[in-house]
């Protein structure tokens, strides 16, 4: 799908916080084909560039250009955190909370909401709060609330770091019809595991600086760096 | 029409005399003694206005006629009054009634006042004594007239026997009878006093002891919100017949306690 | 003791036979308050918003004060507040002075810095909860601020109702600012103390049981109406 947000561009981008360098310079060309891994090892920046990328995030130094207005961009994504923010309100609720901010009528935002609920499989807990769902539901609500809006891309900060893996299985299948559909997915992880399953495009994170990218089959197959191949390995990298 | 237009004139109009209030700052001895009780409705009856009593002490009470935050006051101070209506914050003084001092202490009367001759001697036996006394301590005329009967009997006591509560009548009667203390009181507030406790009336009938009690509207010319025509309508109230009977024919206990005594004006 | 049993007796006997003054006291006492809370929270409730999720310069500084302010004495606002609106003072004009108005003022000051203060410190935590998805979501500043005060408005509602507990006590204020004028500004606390200064300690515990009961259904109520209680629905 032909998509009016990429190619995107990362040109010197730098943050930092209270004096702190957190990531950068890091120059990265996006072109928004099959679902994005930044893979690397915690600590690594991966959580700061991706925030960075959607804009929550302030850049010190550098540009992040996407191919149109970055009002519109901002408009056309969506964020799911590692630890989702559950609202003190109903399932139902949440979800249809980003319509509703968006200006829909809470009553054709309840009824859409319903739809995503039931795809995501919780259905059954539409009345029940947010808050007393186990971890993986609510990183499926979290999912559907980012879907509702029928973002173009949706960031994904480690979705599955704190859930088991039945619940990383659901989300993984959910995450494939997602991309399937044609919705831009762009994830950070540092399970390897998660990535060889998920990627077609890899961005290798180190010291919050990119230390490689380019597709999956290739960096997995036989990455350039010695860094990389140890951390394919299984070793610590520092 | 015109009848109709009249009719809602008229309505308007009685609604509007219907509404007229007057403020009224009386002691609180004047309230605890339970007459404003007797009095105050019926002058509303008869009069058809709406008055408002800030039940104070007389020192608050000529504080408030001053700021022209009431439109008369009801006090027992004679020479506050006077300086009152010297320094034209109030038109004039006009005598209603009077009542009595008692002196109130712990039946065993330790000190021996009910043997006294006069008040002074009372209280000089009670310094004596050293034994708790209970002054209201609030610039009242009540306790006006306790420090002039000290500053006869050799000045205004300092010994921690002397207790100054700041307090209305009641609340200084209630910590006299939880101390078991010497206290001066207007008959009346004793009489209807619900916590006597073990204090017993042990001095009275001293003409040192006379109570004046004194109506003295607040001067309209310097307040011009006051309701003058209003007050002086309660004024000639207040010393007509329908108050003398009420007066005079107030009992506490089978007791009379305030006799009627308004002349023509004063 | 027999003091306690004869003020429960008689409260009692006041509340079941309707007693008309019981009933004309206790309802200006409601009167007052309720007004006071109300224009209370319609300062208290935005400010403490906009201090949760605005940064601006005074910001700790403001917060500060307003803890600070929770401290005042009662009885110094209602001086202070009649020495304003007083005949001879600057706002003698407006005559509010010994009326209801003058006392649903002196409340409104009193309150106004706990309300702020408890519920500032709610929508604060809430706000560190919803910042980043707010953020990410793209809300006005409007739309944060219902959805926070929406979120939280169960810890709002406590806020209210600290308020209220602490008007319907409140004595030394408004017995100076109202001047405990008979069926004009006396409401029962200030009845109670005129009471006691009388002697009459039966009636006023009396009227003391009736400000616990009233305060405690007022409670229970707004609690039973907003069914806080209720597992999974706050």
């Amino acid at each position: 799908m032909v998509s009016g947000l990429f190619p995107l561009r990362v040109r010197g981008a730098e943050t930092s916080r209270n004096g702190v360098h957190l990531v950068g310079p890091v120059d990265l060309d996006l072109d928004g084909q099959g679902l994005c891994v930044l893979l690397g090892p915690n600590g690594s920046g991966k959580t700061t560039l991706l925030r960075l990328l959607h804009g929550i995030a302030r850049l010190r130094r550098g540009e992040i250009r996407w191919a149109c207005d970055a009002k519109v961009a901002r408009n056309a994504q969506a964020f799911v955190f590692q630890r989702p923010v559950m609202m003190r309100r109903s399932v139902l609720d949440n979800i249809a909370y980003p319509l509703v901010v968006r200006g829909t009528a809470r009553r054709a935002a309840r009824a859409e909401a319903v739809g995503w609920a039931e795809r995501m499989g919780l259905g059954d807990l539409l009345a029940c709060q947010a808050g007393v769902l186990s971890g993986g539901e609510q990183q499926k609500l979290a999912l559907a609330r980012a879907l509702i809006t029928r973002p173009e891309i949706v960031f994904l900060d480690e979705p599955t770091a704190s859930l088991d893996g039945r619940a990383t299985r659901e989300i993984e299948a959910i995450l494939h019809d997602v991309q399937a559909a044609g919705t831009h997915l762009i994830l950070s992880t540092h399970d390897l595991g998660q990535a060889r399953r998920l990627a077609a495009h890899v961005v290798f994170m180190l010291h919050g600086r990119v230390h490689e990218a380019g597709p999956a089959d290739r960096f997995f197959g036989a990455p350039a760096t010695a860094e990389a191949q140890a951390f394919l390995q299984g070793d610590i990298v520092e | 029409m015109i009848r109709v237009f009249g009719m809602v004139v008229a309505l308007v109009w009685a609604g509007v005399a219907q509404a007229e209030i007057v403020r009224l700052a009386v002691t609180t001895s004047f309230q605890n003694s339970g007459l404003a009780d007797v009095l105050v409705p019926q002058a509303e009856a008869d009069l058809g206005m709406d008055v408002q009593l800030l039940v104070v002490g007389t020192g608050q009470a000529l504080r408030l006629g001053r700021s022209g935050d009431v439109d008369a006051i009801l006090v027992h101070a004679r020479a506050a009054e006077q300086a009152f209506v010297a320094e034209g914050h109030g038109t004039h003084r006009r005598e209603i009634m009077y009542n009595d001092f008692v002196l109130v202490g712990p039946a065993d009367d330790p000190a021996g006042a009910r043997a006294a001759r006069t008040a002074v001697a009372a209280l000089r036996l009670i310094a004596q004594a050293g034994a708790d006394f209970v002054s209201r301590g609030d610039d009242s005329g009540t306790h006006m007239r306790e420090q002039s009967l000290w500053d006869m009997a050799g000045g205004v006591p300092e010994g921690r026997w002397y207790k100054s509560v700041g307090a209305g009548m009641g609340a200084a009667l209630n910590t006299a009878s939880g101390l078991g203390g010497y206290i001066l009181s207007d008959r009346a507030s004793w009489l209807n006093f619900r916590n006597k406790g073990g204090l017993a009336l042990l001095f009275a009938g001293d003409p040192m002891l006379f109570n004046q009690y004194a109506f003295l509207p607040v001067n309209a010319a310097r307040h011009p919100h006051v309701n003058a025509g209003a007050v002086a309508r309660l004024e000639a109230w207040l010393t007509s017949d329908a108050a003398r009977v009420l007066i005079d024919g107030y009992r506490v206990g089978g007791a009379q306690v305030f006799t009627f005594n308004a002349g023509s004006g004063g | 003791m027999t003091d306690l049993w004869q003020g429960l007796v008689q409260a009692f006997w006041l509340v079941v036979t309707f007693d008309p003054e019981l009933a004309e006291i206790a309802l200006r006492s409601l009167r007052v308050t309720f007004t006071a809370l109300a224009i209370a929270c319609l300062i208290a409730f935005p400010l403490a918003a906009i201090l949760a999720v605005r940064r601006f310069r005074f910001r700790r500084v403001v917060i500060a004060i307003l803890n600070a302010l929770m401290g005042l004495p009662p009885v110094v606002v209602g001086l202070v507040v009649y020495v304003l609106v007083s005949r001879s003072g600057p706002l003698g004009a407006l005559g509010l002075l010994f009326t209801p108005k003058a006392m649903i003022i002196a409340q409104v000051i009193i309150i106004v810095p706990l309300i702020a203060s408890i519920a500032h410190q709610s929508l604060r935590d809430i706000w560190a909860e919803y910042h980043d998805l707010l953020i990410s979501m793209n809300v006005t500043q409007t739309q944060k601020v219902r959805t926070l005060m929406w979120d939280a408005r169960r810890a709002l509602l406590t806020a209210a109702l600290a308020g209220f507990g602490r008007g319907i006590g409140e004595v030394g204020a408004i017995m100076i600012v109202g001047g405990n004028i008979d069926q004009v500004t006396r409401v029962l606390t200030t009845a109670i103390a005129l009471e006691t200064g009388k002697g009459d300690f039966a009636l006023a515990l009396a009227l003391g049981f009736v400000l616990i009961g009233l305060a405690v259904s007022v409670n229970l109520m707004i609690h039973g109406l907003g069914q806080t209680e209720r597992e999974g629905r706050w």
